[in-house]
């Protein structure tokens, strides 16, 4: 049997709030404005993130629309013939032209990489961007795949039997960033 | 990614596609709500997934088809699955014999997939039971073609939102039609209602035994039906007595605007090809307002891509 303890909440709402303001900031600084940047939220949990921070964005830069798409990374999965289970495909919306665009991409949480080299893949096959940025809420650590986030929220150092767990308003019905310990226990 | 984050895991759905009769309704519903997604992709600048990398698929036809081989053939690179296409019309070996010698053959090749068409009901379950590899139907004898099943359900769920309480006709040579019959399963396992109308010698007599009922004169089934599913007529029909002619069977049972403009209603006209205008169904039909037909083909391509996506990615030895 596994059982769960809760060791930390690393992020609470206004600490949320915070961190996504702040990499708001970081993508406007870092893109030296927002005229050509647009952001796809990696399904589930990106795509609100990417929603809050487009419209963060978009207050700091004078109310400028800045588009958001919705990524499913389900077809450019590296385990579907292996695993024994398949993940629903769902719907990827990427409303706009992403040709020559800075597309951001945002995810929950950064761990082994390996979500962000299929979404990369999945976005090359939508057209040609100027450049792809990473976004993420937090870093746990772990990659197996050279991948690294340009904006990260969080940095943190966690262990396999560790989850991040990563609960957003419009998903969850609240905002928070926990950590949880898996112990297997034989009954 | 958190393994918490992960995407929710479905429990196995298929391992083959043989038919449509018994398959319940949320595992048809995600084999259309899977082809949704890749008629997106297919609409993309590249339309392309790797999915299917590294998987290879025989298509074996052993009765000659274009276009339902061109689309599985599109609906595999599409998936950049590796395809081997092996034809033949051959009909001098006895069935058993060309089966199983098929069978060895497949197995040599250690293909994961076989997509086979093949004129005796019931080879594609043979197939299933007696090789690894995961088998597609592609129409067997006048059994079942259950990707033509569910590409006509793709289209009515595109054109009129739900498959639940609509009103499907289905018309012509229904005796012999492997595609009315996957649609007759898929549908009513779906919760929609099926009647049928052709001449009484091209209707089955377990008709009412597959829960349909029949409705012997055309005007009366357009006026019941929201979509009417009109049947190629195999012109040897003529010759083997079933029908006294070409003429009669079109005066009685051949779609025509004038029947749809006297039914006065919005009705769904599609066919699953290749169409004999001026016989079943006439051309200012065919390529009227109230036409699907080529919607049907593009969905055939994405309904494929959905069948062979969800059988690759699950164990042959689960459920």
């Amino acid at each position: 049997m596994t059982t769960e303890r809760t060791k930390a909440c690393i992020i609470d709402r206004v600490g949320m709030e915070r961190t996504l303001a702040r990499l708001a900031a970081e993508i406007v600084e870092r893109n030296r404005g927002a005229g050509n940047i647009a952001l796809i939220g990696i399904r589930t949990r990106g795509a609100p993130l990417a929603h809050r921070l487009a419209k963060l964005i978009s207050s700091l830069e004078g109310g400028k629309n800045i588009p958001v798409g919705i990524l499913d990374i389900t077809l450019y999965r590296d385990d579907y013939l292996i695993s024994r289970k398949t993940p629903k495909v769902r719907a990827t919306e990427i409303p706009f032209d992403i040709q020559d665009r800075a597309v951001v991409l945002v995810d929950d949480v950064l761990y082994t990489g390996r979500t962000v080299r299929a979404a990369i893949d999945a976005v090359l096959d939508y057209g040609r961007p100027d450049r792809i940025q990473l976004a993420v809420l937090v870093d746990r650590g772990g990659r197996e795949m050279p991948v690294a986030g340009d904006f990260v929220g969080k940095k943190l150092v966690t262990s396999p039997g560790e989850e991040v767990r990563v609960h957003l308003e419009e998903v969850d019905g609240r905002d928070e960033v926990i950590i949880v310990e898996l112990s297997s226990e034989s009954a | 990614m958190s393994p918490h984050n992960k995407i929710d895991l479905e429990p196995p759905v298929l391992t083959h596609l043989l038919g449509l009769d018994g398959v319940p309704e949320p595992v048809i519903t995600e084999i259309l709500d899977t082809a949704e997604n890749f008629l997106a992709v297919l609409e993309r600048p590249i339309p392309k997934v790797p999915s299917l990398r590294g998987v290879t698929v025989a298509n074996l036809f052993f009765e000659n088809s274009t276009r339902t081989r061109i689309s599985f053939e599109l609906a595999e690179k599409r998936l950049s699955a590796d395809t081997i296409n092996f034809s033949t019309s051959g009909s001098s070996v006895a069935k058993g014999e060309t089966l199983l010698d098929t069978v060895k053959n497949i197995e040599a090749m250690k293909v994961d997939v076989v997509v086979m068409r093949h004129w005796a009901a019931g080879s594609s379950k043979f197939l299933a039971d007696r090789i690894d590899a995961k088998v597609v139907n592609a129409g067997d004898g006048t059994h079942e073609h259950p990707t033509q099943g569910l590409l006509d359900m793709l289209t009515i769920r595109r054109k009129l939102g739900a498959l639940k309480g609509l009103k499907v006709l289905i018309l012509g040579d229904i005796a012999h039609s492997r595609v009315a019959r996957s649609n007759i399963f898929g549908l009513l396992n779906c919760g929609a209602e099926v009647k049928v109308c052709g001449p009484a010698t091209l209707i089955p007599r377990e008709a009412e035994s597959l829960g349909v009922e029949v409705i012997p004169d055309l005007d009366e089934g357009l006026k019941w039906c929201n979509v009417v599913n009109v049947l190629r007529l195999q012109l040897e029909r003529m010759s083997q007595g079933l029908i006294p002619s070409l003429r009669d069977y079109q005066r009685r049972y051949g779609l025509t605007r004038l029947r749809l403009e006297k039914a006065a209603k919005d009705i769904v006209v599609m066919h699953p090809g290749p169409m004999n205008r001026g016989v079943e169904i006439d051309s200012n039909v065919a390529d009227g307002p109230w036409s699907v037909i080529l919607s049907q083909v593009k969905h055939g391509v994405a309904v494929r891509m959905a069948a062979l996506f969800l059988i690759s990615g699950r164990e042959k030895d689960e459920g």
